[in-house]
This record gives C-alpha cells, structure tokens and sequence, in this order.
C-alpha cells in the first residue's frame, strides 16, 4: 500500500513540487473512497476539503429550476476537484457527484490554508497550481459557450 | 489525342448511383455511391476529400469517410444544412449524382509510422478520420499507442456511434468520447474535447496528432496538444473554406499563400499556425 506522500507525488497537479511540501501537504490529508451516486460536496455547503482524484469519474452539477440536475462537467482521475476552499466564502458553488466509484485523497482546506500562511513558498506553489487549473477550465468554458457544433450557428453549402 | 483521351478532366463530375442511403443522426446522413459505369473506384487517401454534385442544384466539397483499403463503394457523411446538402439529403436509393475527386491532400500516415498517433475528432469532424482510423486498424502493427478523443455536441449527436464502441472494444485502442451537454442518463463525460487531452495516454516526444472539427475546436485542442509537448510540425489539421473548383483555379478557398482545395484540406499546423489567428484572412 503506498503512503500518501507516495500518491501525492504520482499526481500531476503535485508533479515537481518539493519532497518537503509534498511532506506537509500529506498532513492534511487522508484517503477516501466513494460509491457511485454518492456526493462529494453540495452547492451552499461550507467548501472544507480539496480533493485529489486518484480513480473514477466525478459530475460537476447544478440544478435548474424545471430541467432538473445539470451535469455540467467531469472531473476524472489525475484531476483536482475544488478550489472554493481557498477563496472566502468557503461555500461550493456546484454539487459533485461520484459517477462511478472514486478513489481520492481529500485534503483539508483549512489545514492547508494555514499551511500557506506559515511557508509562503508554498502559498506560491499552491495557488499558481490552483491558477492554470482555473485558467484550464475557463477556456474550456468559453468553449462550451461557443457550441462549436451548433449547425444553427454554421453557415454551410 | 489518344493521350488526351485518357486524362480524366478535372471539371467534369462521374455519374455515381447512389447504393444506400443511411441516416447516422438527426440532421447527418451518409451516402453509398456505385460508378454508374461500373468503372472502377479511383484510389483516394484518407483526408482527401470529392465534390458531390446534386443535378440541377449545385456542388458542394465532402470528405471520404469511407474505407482507403478495402474501397468497394465510395462513402461520404455530411449534414443537412444548406441547400445543396439538404437536396443530397432527399435524395434516395438508386438516384444519380456527379462525383468529382478525390482532391487535395492527406493525413501524414506514413510519417505516423513507428509514432504514438492521436486523433482528436469534433462534430462531423469524425468522417474524414473515420477512413484515418479504417487504415489504421487495418495495419495496427504500424503505429505504437492509438488514440481517438471525440466530442459532441450531446449524446444523441455522437456520430457513427456502433464504430466508436467496436473501437472501444479494442485492447490496443484507446478511445475517450466527451459531450458538450449532457443530458438526464448519460454517464459518460462531459466537457469539451481539449479536456480529454490532458487524460490521454500518449508519448508527447513521438506523436503525430490529427486534427479536425470546427476551426475554433482545433484552435483550442491545439492549444492543449502543444502544453502537453507535441511540436507544431506533428499536429496535423483538416481546414475548411468555400471550395468550388477543387483544383487551385478559382480561388475561392484561398487562405493566405494556400489555397485549402489543392494544398489542403490537411495541413501541418506550422504551415497555418499564424493564419489561424489572422482575422482577415
């Protein structure tokens, strides 16, 4: 059984962080299993944990008003799922359920804040991780809006 | 003049019955053509594209998506949505229509040899690499790691969905479907096809990426080729413009120093890298 250092470090949102950070973060953390249908974390409540996505499928979701549960994205395995940890209010703002069964190290939000407040390299090294996921996502947002594949949209021959 | 005889002219559409008509998903259809002649088919290399002409309406450019190897009918998958490909999608079995081609160029599987090959597929992006991945799984002993990325729209405008789960089914296949929107009961993921990227099990140091889907889709998804180390002169994308003469005539497809008929539809990213974000082209 590998230790969580050891998981932490075969992650790529850890990969080439410094053994002694991957070391602290580890204390935060513990592993975690959830069944298929279960949720991870629910729109509203308080955003208490970071959770790193070792296997499994995940659905981001919201609900609409007469349309029901929207699955709006998938987080899978090599992925990081959360950041409203970091940032005030602490509250999500989706719900993630587990689409199949998911193995993921969670790691405590607070724990790590606090964290980042004593080693600010760190804080660095966090947060710009955290950044390029965000910037990842925002792209693949604006893409999503743009529904590339909409024949309405498409002036063809 | 025996010579001129037998040079096949470039202008003049070959009557092709029409075998079979099928209905791949609402508004996408597929025709099986037949030389009416019962000449034989002419060789084509996927990503090549015909143009398809409906009598009396007009012509229009559309990728093979049919077999290279086995080429016992040709195979051409388009969607309804103007006036020449809505009258093609009335047409029925047994009706004739005027064949043009095969035209332009090709994807670079020679160069793929011995190389990780990855094909990233959008919409009806999937058609002219559909023949990619009939030749490729035909001599699978050529390539090393193979893996098609495919995105639509929604479920239920998944094209050619029986294949992807027969290529699915392959032990030495790595295929990844994503949907733009889900919808209640689908299980699958979600998210827009550069997103499979990063997920994609593949040798960034020895991979020949193939592109196509609307241009925005191959602009993104080369974007997150390239953070993943895959050099300009590996990704290969299929370009689409207004085509009419097929044969760098006329002009209407031309794209900076290229024009898309002849030197196209498939280019190497670094050859359109900077047209790709030109506006005024």
């Amino acid at each position: 059984m590998q230790t969580l250092e050891a998981l932490l470090t075969d992650h790529p949102f850890f990969q080439g962080l410094k053994p002694e950070h991957i070391q602290f973060i580890a204390g935060c953390g513990k592993n975690a299993r959830f069944d298929a249908g279960t949720y991870l974390l629910r729109e509203g409540e308080a955003a208490a944990d970071f959770y790193i996505i070792q296997h499994g499928k995940v659905a981001l979701e919201v609900l609409a008003a007469q349309r029901g549960r929207i699955s709006i994205e998938t987080i899978e395995a090599g992925e990081v799922l959360g950041w409203s940890w970091l940032f005030p209010p602490y509250r999500w703002h989706f719900s993630a359920r587990a689409v199949e069964p998911v193995r993921a190290i969670v790691l405590d939000g607070a724990c790590l804040r606090r964290k980042c407040d004593v080693d600010h390299d760190l804080g660095y090294e966090l947060t710009q991780r955290v950044a390029h996921i965000l910037m990842q996502r925002l792209q693949a947002t604006r893409l999503q809006l743009l529904d590339v594949y909409n024949v309405q949209k498409q002036g063809r021959a | 003049m025996r010579e001129i005889e037998n040079v096949m002219d470039p202008m003049l559409p070959a009557p092709y019955r029409i075998q079979r008509v099928l209905r791949e998903i609402a508004d996408t259809f597929t025709l099986e053509l037949e030389p009416v002649n019962s000449a034989a088919l002419p060789p084509f290399a996927s990503g090549q594209f015909n143009m398809l002409y409906v009598f009396g309406i007009g012509e229009i450019p559309i990728s093979i998506s049919g077999d290279p190897v086995r080429r016992e009918l040709l195979v051409h998958t388009t969607r309804a949505v103007g006036t020449v490909s809505r009258a093609m999608g009335d047409l029925k079995a047994g009706d004739v229509i005027g064949v043009r081609g095969p035209f332009g160029s090709s994807w670079p599987l020679e160069q793929a040899t011995g190389k990780d090959v990855v094909i990233v597929a959008g919409g009806i992006g999937l058609a002219p690499l559909r023949s990619t991945m009939y030749q490729i799984t035909a001599q699978r002993e050529r390539y090393e790691k193979v893996v098609l990325l495919y995105g639509a729209r929604t479920p239920k405008d998944i094209l050619y969905r029986r294949e992807l789960e027969q290529w699915r089914a392959h032990l030495d296949l790595d295929v990844f479907v994503t949907v733009d929107h889900a919808t209640k009961g689908w299980r699958g993921s979600v998210g827009v096809v550069p997103r499979l990227i990063p997920r994609a099990p593949f040798d960034p140091s020895n991979t020949i990426a193939l592109v196509c889907g609307p241009e925005i889709m191959m602009r993104f998804t080369i974007a997150e080729l390239e953070r993943r180390g895959i050099a300009a002169e590996h990704i290969f994308i299929s370009m689409e413009r207004n085509m009419k003469c097929a044969v760098g005539f006329c002009g209407h497809c031309q794209f900076g120093d290229h024009f898309v008929c002849k030197d196209g539809p498939v280019f190497q990213y670094s050859q359109v890298r900077d047209l790709l974000v030109t506006w005024e082209v």
